[in-house]
């Protein structure tokens, strides 16, 4: 019975604790990085929670944080799952985060009308909602660097390249394997829009997200099509078992062509038939630039984080290091705008708005040649930054093309259009009242 | 000693069948309340409202609707999640139709459709029982989900194929969208929740109840004493779709603020079965103690080693997480198979003697 007391005080005790959660100290820069290192998109998650935790922790031991001030890295847990998504922002709302990754679509757009309330900017680095790269309607929202627009034009200019001009797509036919969610599905009415205009035909693949792993009667369609090209926009689970099921169907590894998610993983466990196999990318995904070395030397090396070695440079562990870069640059950004050290939200909001990343500041961080520059603005929320294709090499990712600049002129008018949906859909959304600092 | 009901005469027959009959229960049903509608409030944080309390009560509204069908009339359904997204969608779809009209009609009007769509799919449960009507229900929870990501009309054809909540008003409070308090959100879920689990619990103790439960205990039985299985049967079915579509609704309206399909996923269905085995079969306060552990628990579990000043991270908490809240699932189910509601009767019981056991 005393046993039983205790345990139950203790429990009152904890609970009471947890409630009253305790705040980051004040002159630290609070930036939570929602993760998950656990649950059915481990695989990929795993690697973007190591970049993305290394990076900002890179420099909180070389530089002292940002500006001098530390910043205070959280980790929450979301195992890519909604509801516990919510609860990570809850749970770190009250510490006042400078900025919030959601790192999956569906924690972002409950987020999205949250943010201008709590005035926590929302960074969802090339996902989440594609209108949301216009700033006018979503002041506190960013995509950088690219849309799934952007991604799927690109995509059909690297095929006209290689067929020798948007002409010659003209009869061809062009498969789409997609995850049959929001995400897989908003390219589909600009892929109509294309198709009509360019004379080519397409096939749609959907998958069912519960039927990831098991695509057959898909590729049993596209043995009977066979189509010129397949397109792919998957995710977690669904990737390996699509390259996995492409090899099976002797489909054409090099006419094989993904949106930027895919790890080598994903290629890998193919086998040697899996080279040749394409994906988009905006950054190197090799270990040889000053700062992963610095990474290495200073977090990995010491000790200072789960990462192991031979996973630095991997596609997305790079893309963590990106995602937090942009972070890191933005409260500095920010720092400079406002000449405070210790940045809140909403100047972290205004510093992502005047977010400037030229060739030479890349020099500076050591990520020359790792990405290219990148400038956003208040209207554009994502700048669109042009992409080079990837091929797989049977152990990792080469780059193939040159720069592929998106279809601007297609892209802008539906992302306007979009927002404006979005905005008349929700009644009562707010008209934009930040102040604009870059002209 | 406090407990028991020694000098409480019964006077009348109301009194002898009311469902709190001691005084002591009466009085705790009504300290309950009043830290539900007062406590909580007072001393809880943001956190501890909007991603503890909404959604446990939430939950343990969804978890009476399933109680209602497996619990009381012993069909045994795995479409709960589902029927809770066409509360959702329709809800949705009727607050973006008819703007003007207030929310709190929509939610409810949502949960007559997903009662609708229960009735229909609850149709074979006359002819198939235990496992293959399960089997049945499994078909609901695919083919409502399928309808969730490919009929673009459910979702007005938004490019991110999710259902967004725009702001409502209540009185001149906003309770939807981003600018509604979660204290507001709360109250509101919370009255819905009360009114209804007082509604259910009426329903339950009431000659509708007997019947499910007499459908419940031996369905050919009933038949023979006069209860007509159909009209028995699909009743549950409506009353428990009802009840998980208003809390659907409430899940996308009053709780997360957007959702895609797979908010609506099998694994919803089974958590809920879970809570409902858990909680306890044919109890209500079983659907509000299963809620309670599978949604709370963890979140205490989850928060302790950070509370207690253990640094560990993020990714190993979670799985300590499951295997706590795994191992005390499988504990309590040991120690009680009829769920927690019962070792709260057991509980109740020994108090009543207390401190003399006989």
């Amino acid at each position: 019975m005393r046993k039983l007391k205790k345990a139950a005080l203790a429990l009152i005790a904890t609970t009471a604790l947890a409630a009253s959660a305790l705040p980051a100290a004040a002159e630290d820069i609070f930036v939570p990085l929602f993760t998950y290192r656990t649950g059915p998109f481990a695989g990929s998650g795993t690697y973007i929670a190591n970049g993305m935790h290394d990076y900002l922790e890179m420099l909180n031991q070389r530089d002292g944080g940002i500006g001098g001030v530390k910043i205070a890295i959280e980790e929450c847990e979301t195992g890519y799952n909604t509801t516990k998504g919510l609860e990570c922002y809850e749970a770190v709302k009250p510490k006042h985060p400078v900025l919030v990754n959601p790192w999956s679509t569906g924690i972002t757009l409950p987020i999205i009308p949250k943010a201008a309330v709590d005035k926590i900017p929302v960074l969802s680095m090339a996902y989440g909602l594609s209108a949301s790269s216009e700033g006018d309607t979503f002041p506190w929202i960013f995509n950088p660097p690219d849309t799934y627009w952007d991604g799927m034009s690109m995509i059909i200019k690297y095929i006209a390249a290689q067929e020798g001009g948007l002409a010659k797509l003209k009869g061809k036919k062009i498969g789409y394997l997609y995850l049959d969610a929001g995400y897989g599905k908003e390219p589909l009415p600009f892929l109509a829009d294309l198709s009509k205009e360019l004379g080519f035909e397409t096939k749609l693949y959907p998958v069912a997200a519960a039927e990831m792993q098991n695509q057959s009667a898909q590729w049993l369609n596209v043995r009977r099509d066979r189509p010129d090209y397949m397109i792919m926009y998957g995710w977690g689970a669904m990737q390996p078992t699509a390259v996995k099921e492409a090899v099976k169907t002797n489909y054409p590894m090099e006419k094989f062509i993904s949106i930027w998610w895919p790890s080598e993983e994903d290629a890998k466990g193919a086998g040697k038939e899996a080279a040749g196999f394409k994906t988009l990318n905006w950054h190197a995904a090799t270990p040889d630039f000053p700062v992963i070395k610095d990474i290495e030397k200073h977090v990995v090396g010491a000790g200072k984080s789960q990462t192991p070695k031979d996973q630095l440079g991997t596609v997305l562990y790079n893309r963590g290091v990106y995602n937090s870069m942009l972070i890191a640059e933005g409260i500095r950004t920010a720092q400079k705008l406002t000449g405070k050290k210790v940045v809140t939200g909403e100047d972290v909001r205004r510093g992502m708005e005047s977010l400037n990343i030229d060739a030479a500041r890349l020099k500076e961080l050591g990520m020359d040649g790792f990405a290219g520059p990148i400038k956003l603005s208040c209207a554009d929320h994502n700048g669109h930054r042009p992409t080079f294709v990837q091929r797989f090499d049977g152990a990792k990712y080469v780059k193939v093309s040159d720069w592929i600049e998106p279809m601007h002129d297609k892209v802008g008018p539906l992302l306007k259009a979009d927002a404006k949906a979005y905005a008349e859909k929700n009644a009562g959304w707010p008209k934009r009242t930040e102040a604009c600092d870059s002209k | 000693m406090f407990y028991r009901e020694v000098g409480q005469f019964k006077t009348s027959y109301a009194a002898d069948q009311a469902i709190f009959p001691i005084r002591q229960d009466r009085i705790g049903l009504a300290l309950i309340l009043a830290v539900a509608f007062i406590g909580i409030p007072l001393v809880g944080g943001e956190f501890m409202i909007a991603s503890v309390m909404i959604p446990f009560l939430v939950l343990a509204l969804a978890a009476i609707g399933l109680n209602i069908l497996i619990g009381y009339t012993g069909l045994i359904s795995l479409g709960t999640g589902a029927f809770m997204g066409v509360g959702a969608y329709a809800c949705y779809k009727l607050s973006t139709l008819f703007p003007q009209v207030n929310i709190i009609v929509w939610i409810i009007a949502s949960g007559l459709v997903s009662c609708a769509v229960g009735v229909l799919f609850g149709l074979p449960s006359l002819r198939i029982k235990g496992f293959y009507l399960a089997i049945a229900t499994l078909a609901a929870q695919f083919f409502l989900q399928w309808c969730f990501v490919r009929v673009g009309w459910l979702y007005n054809n938004n490019p991110s194929g999710a259902i967004e909540v725009p702001l409502h008003t209540l009185f001149g409070i906003p309770i939807t969208g981003a600018t509604a308090k979660p204290l507001t959100r709360y109250y509101v879920v919370l009255t819905i929740v009360v009114v209804m689990t007082w509604f259910a619990s009426n329903l339950v103790h009431g000659r509708i109840g007997r019947n499910w439960m007499a459908v419940r205990d031996m369905d050919i039985a009933a038949q023979l004493m006069g209860i007509r299985l159909l009209p028995a049967k699909l009743l549950a079915f409506a009353v428990s779709s009802f009840y998980a579509g208003v809390a659907g609704a409430l899940m996308v309206f009053l709780w997360l603020g957007a959702a895609e399909p797979e908010a609506f996923n099998i694994n919803e269905s089974f958590v809920l079965l879970f809570m409902v085995i858990i909680g306890g079969l044919g109890s209500l306060i079983g659907a509000f103690f299963g809620a309670a552990l599978i949604h709370i628990l963890p979140i205490i579990v989850r928060t302790a080693p950070d509370a207690l000043g253990l640094s560990i991270g993020s990714a190993t908490a979670e799985h300590l997480t499951y295997i706590i809240t795994g191992g005390l699932i499988l504990f309590f189910l040991i120690v009680e198979p009829h769920g927690l509601a019962r070792l709260w009767q057991i509980a109740k019981q020994k108090l009543r003697v207390w401190p003399f056991p006989y």
